[in-house]
């Protein structure tokens, strides 16, 4: 069973709407994700494609209402969510499970110094009393690059880059087996990015962290992540690990966007953007979301919705193209 | 002879705070050909969006000069200085705020149109406003509908409409498309490329995504607290950068490929210092891993390392 004991998350058939006066929102459409211990994923996908939801509904973190959360199977290091009481749920989050949220300025209390925001998750979690919680904050200060003096300066003493760093030693302050990070350096300019990743991955190798990595930066998950899983619609459209995701696309919304992305090293090469928008998530087409701005759409596509299936290895991907035989993207060919 | 367009000479833009001077544009100069596109980058509060504004004088510049078609702009009446604006547009980062919630699409294109008396015949203003939506890829039947309906692909594309209104020679793109998503950046970014071999326009486009000027632009500035820091062709600029900023900045840029050979990335320490009352050495001297003596004593002045390729480094030609 040393399997069993080495997936920190297993979640199958997540669903999650929002239900509002005048329509709803289908946020989530049937995710299923499965992490080992010390495995890095990027969940990738645009704006509203469901990234931010899927991560808060591990914690159980969506509101309800409107929220209506459905899952077949959510366990957390062998636990089940689904089952767990609010202080139970309590107890994971910090412990466990640790989020880095989207918004980082909200994430941090203007009243508190930043040393109290980190000892007070210690002595919650780790049942440290007050001097010994203090001390084990100005340790986690450190290893983020901050001076360990700096534990008693309030958030707006610091900058930008800063204030990701202390979010980053609360979110590791109590070892968690998981930490999922929600666009954790988006906010940031690009050479405070590329510290505040190079330390994410150092703590991570360290502890052997799981990571999510939630993004919308091929780049940032070409140069964290072991996996990635590519978001449309609420739904899982591509997943694999990097070499058979990048190398060798299968989905046309992932050739789609690999077209549309400004490359540093293609310098004259036309964008070839994705024609039309997302699809409305209150009234989602019948068949594959991305039929409507799909270059491969059959009649099928309109009819049908396409589930994921292998294609070797860990490589994944939903389209009904490929009932067609012979039916091939060439990204991978001329990538390579 | 090179056909100038435009020319900053020495601008300045101060802010008086409470703490001090701020000085978000210290000294800039550079120049620019008509019909290419000069791309200006750096970290947020390098004074980018200042530059732009103060070009076209929505902020005045506190000292320094912009020639525009050999025109002295700095010193043009307000009067003659809005008829010349109708030469030099900008489009704004975030569509959103920067449109009227309560005029129609119709209404929002039509507006420069009527106010700077460009067309007085309803018909022809109709037309007109037609026009420019074919122009900017915006479907007829929007005409009526109001910025909230429309996503902010659409919206950029308004504001794209609105300022060729004007038929500009000119315009400052400032983060034109960094509040969308890639695939609708990918549309926006092909747009202002056709636009601009179509028409002829001369365009700043001031980004943070290095990426994208790199697509963009026919030129790079590189700007360092309120400094303009290098400045060289686009391919030069990311095959030989000379400043030891320019060469973190471009090290840091992750890169969507795999399986590739990534270039060495080069960690800065600590964060940029503060614009305000900055002391008399190298601005960037507080996070250089090469910071010697002089650059502590004095800062260093933009200098032609090579043909077309300015750097303003003291130690330059260590670095070439
Ligand atoms: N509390 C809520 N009430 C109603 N709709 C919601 C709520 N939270 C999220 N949604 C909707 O659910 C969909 C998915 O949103 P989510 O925030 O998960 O997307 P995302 O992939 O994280 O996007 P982004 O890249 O913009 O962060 C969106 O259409 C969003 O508007
Ligand atoms: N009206 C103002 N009053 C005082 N300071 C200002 C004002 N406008 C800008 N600044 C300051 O001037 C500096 C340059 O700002 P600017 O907006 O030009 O930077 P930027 O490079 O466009 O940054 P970003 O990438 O964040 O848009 C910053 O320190 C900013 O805080
Ligand atoms: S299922 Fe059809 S519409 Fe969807 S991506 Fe594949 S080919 Fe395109
Ligand atoms: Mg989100
Ligand atoms: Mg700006």
């Amino acid at each position: 069973m040393a399997e069993q004991k080495d997936m920190v998350l297993e979640m199958e058939n997540l669903n999650v709407k929002f239900v509002l006066e005048e329509e709803t929102v289908e946020a989530v459409n049937g995710i299923s994700l499965h992490m080992r211990t010390g495995e890095t994923l990027g969940l990738v996908g645009e704006t509203g494609a469901g990234k931010t939801t899927t991560a808060l509904s591990i914690l159980k973190l969506i509101d309800s209402p409107p929220g209506v959360l459905e899952c077949d199977r959510m366990e957390v290091c062998g636990q089940d969510v689904l089952k767990m009481t609010t202080s139970e749920l309590e107890h994971i989050r910090g412990s466990l499970v640790s989020m880095i949220f989207q918004d980082p300025m909200t994430s941090l209390n203007p009243v508190f110094t930043v040393g109290q925001q980190i000892a007070e998750s210690l002595e919650r979690h780790e049942n440290l009393n007050k001097n010994d919680a203090w001390k084990k904050a100005e340790d986690m200060l450190e290893l983020v690059g901050i001076p360990r003096e700096r534990a008693i300066e309030y958030p707006h003493q610091f900058s930008g880059g800063m204030k990701q760093r202390v979010i980053i030693a609360i979110a590791l302050a109590c070892s968690p087996r998981l930490l999922i990070a929600d666009e954790p350096t988006t906010a940031l300019d690009v050479t405070i990015q590329a510290q505040i990743l190079h330390l994410m991955k150092e703590l991570k190798e360290k502890r052997n962290t799981s990571v999510i990595m939630i993004t919308h930066d091929l780049g940032i998950v070409a140069e964290t992540c072991d996996r990635v899983a590519v978001m449309y619609a609420g739904r899982i459209i591509e997943t694999g690990n990097l070499d058979e995701v990048f190398n060798h696309t299968k989905h046309p919304y992932t050739e789609g966007l690999f077209n549309s992305l400004p490359n540093i090293k293609k310098r004259k090469h036309k964008l070839q953007p994705i024609h039309g928008l997302m699809p409305d998530p209150t009234n989602l087409p019948k068949g594959c979301a991305f039929a409507p701005r799909c270059n491969y759409a059959t009649e099928a596509c309109k009819e049908r919705r396409p589930e994921l299936m292998g294609f070797g290895g860990t490589h994944q991907a939903a389209c009904l193209a490929y009932e067609q035989a012979g039916f091939h993207i060439e990204r991978g060919k001329t990538n390579g | 002879m090179a056909d100038t367009i435009l020319e900053v000479r020495n601008l300045k833009k101060y802010f008086k705070t409470a703490r001090g001077t701020l000085h978000a544009v210290d000294d800039v100069s550079f120049t620019i050909e008509r019909g290419k596109t000069l791309g200006i980058v750096g970290e947020s509060g390098c004074g980018k969006s200042t530059t732009g504004r103060a070009i076209l004088r929505l902020l005045e510049p506190t000292d320094g000069k912009v020639f525009f078609n050999g025109i002295d702009i700095t010193s043009l009446s307000n009067f003659k200085m809005r008829q010349m604006r109708r030469e030099m547009q900008i489009i704004f980062q975030d569509p959103f705020s920067s449109l009227d919630p309560r005029k129609t699409v119709s209404q929002t294109i039509a507006e420069p149109i009527i106010e700077n008396r460009l067309l007085k015949d309803k018909k022809a203003i109709e037309a007109r406003v037609h026009e420019l939506m074919d122009t900017v890829g915006l479907a007829q039947r929007l005409v009526n509908s109001y910025p909230h309906e429309l996503d902010g692909g659409r919206r950029q594309r308004i504001g794209i409409a609105r300022a060729l209104a004007m038929e500009p020679k000119f315009i400052v793109c400032d983060e034109p498309v960094s509040a969308l998503d890639v695939s609708i950046q990918a549309q926006i970014l092909n747009l202002l490329q056709e636009l601009k071999e179509k028409m002829g326009l001369t365009f700043i486009f001031i980004t943070h995504d290095l990426s994208v000027v790199n697509h963009f632009a026919d030129e790079i500035a590189v700007m360092y607290l309120g400094q303009l820091i290098e400045k060289a062709p686009t391919e030069e600029l990311f095959d030989h950068p000379v400043h030891p900023y320019t060469r973190a900045l471009l090290s840091a840029i992750p890169i969507p490929e795999v399986g590739i050979e990534r270039p060495e990335r080069i960690l800065l320490k600590g964060e940029i210092s503060s614009p305000i009352d900055p002391p008399e050495e190298c601005r960037f001297a507080k996070r250089c891993i090469y910071t010697c003596e002089t650059c502590r004593k004095s800062c260093p002045k933009l200098l032609e390392a090579s043909p077309g390729h300015f750097v303003s480094c003291h130690l330059w030609k260590d670095f070439m």
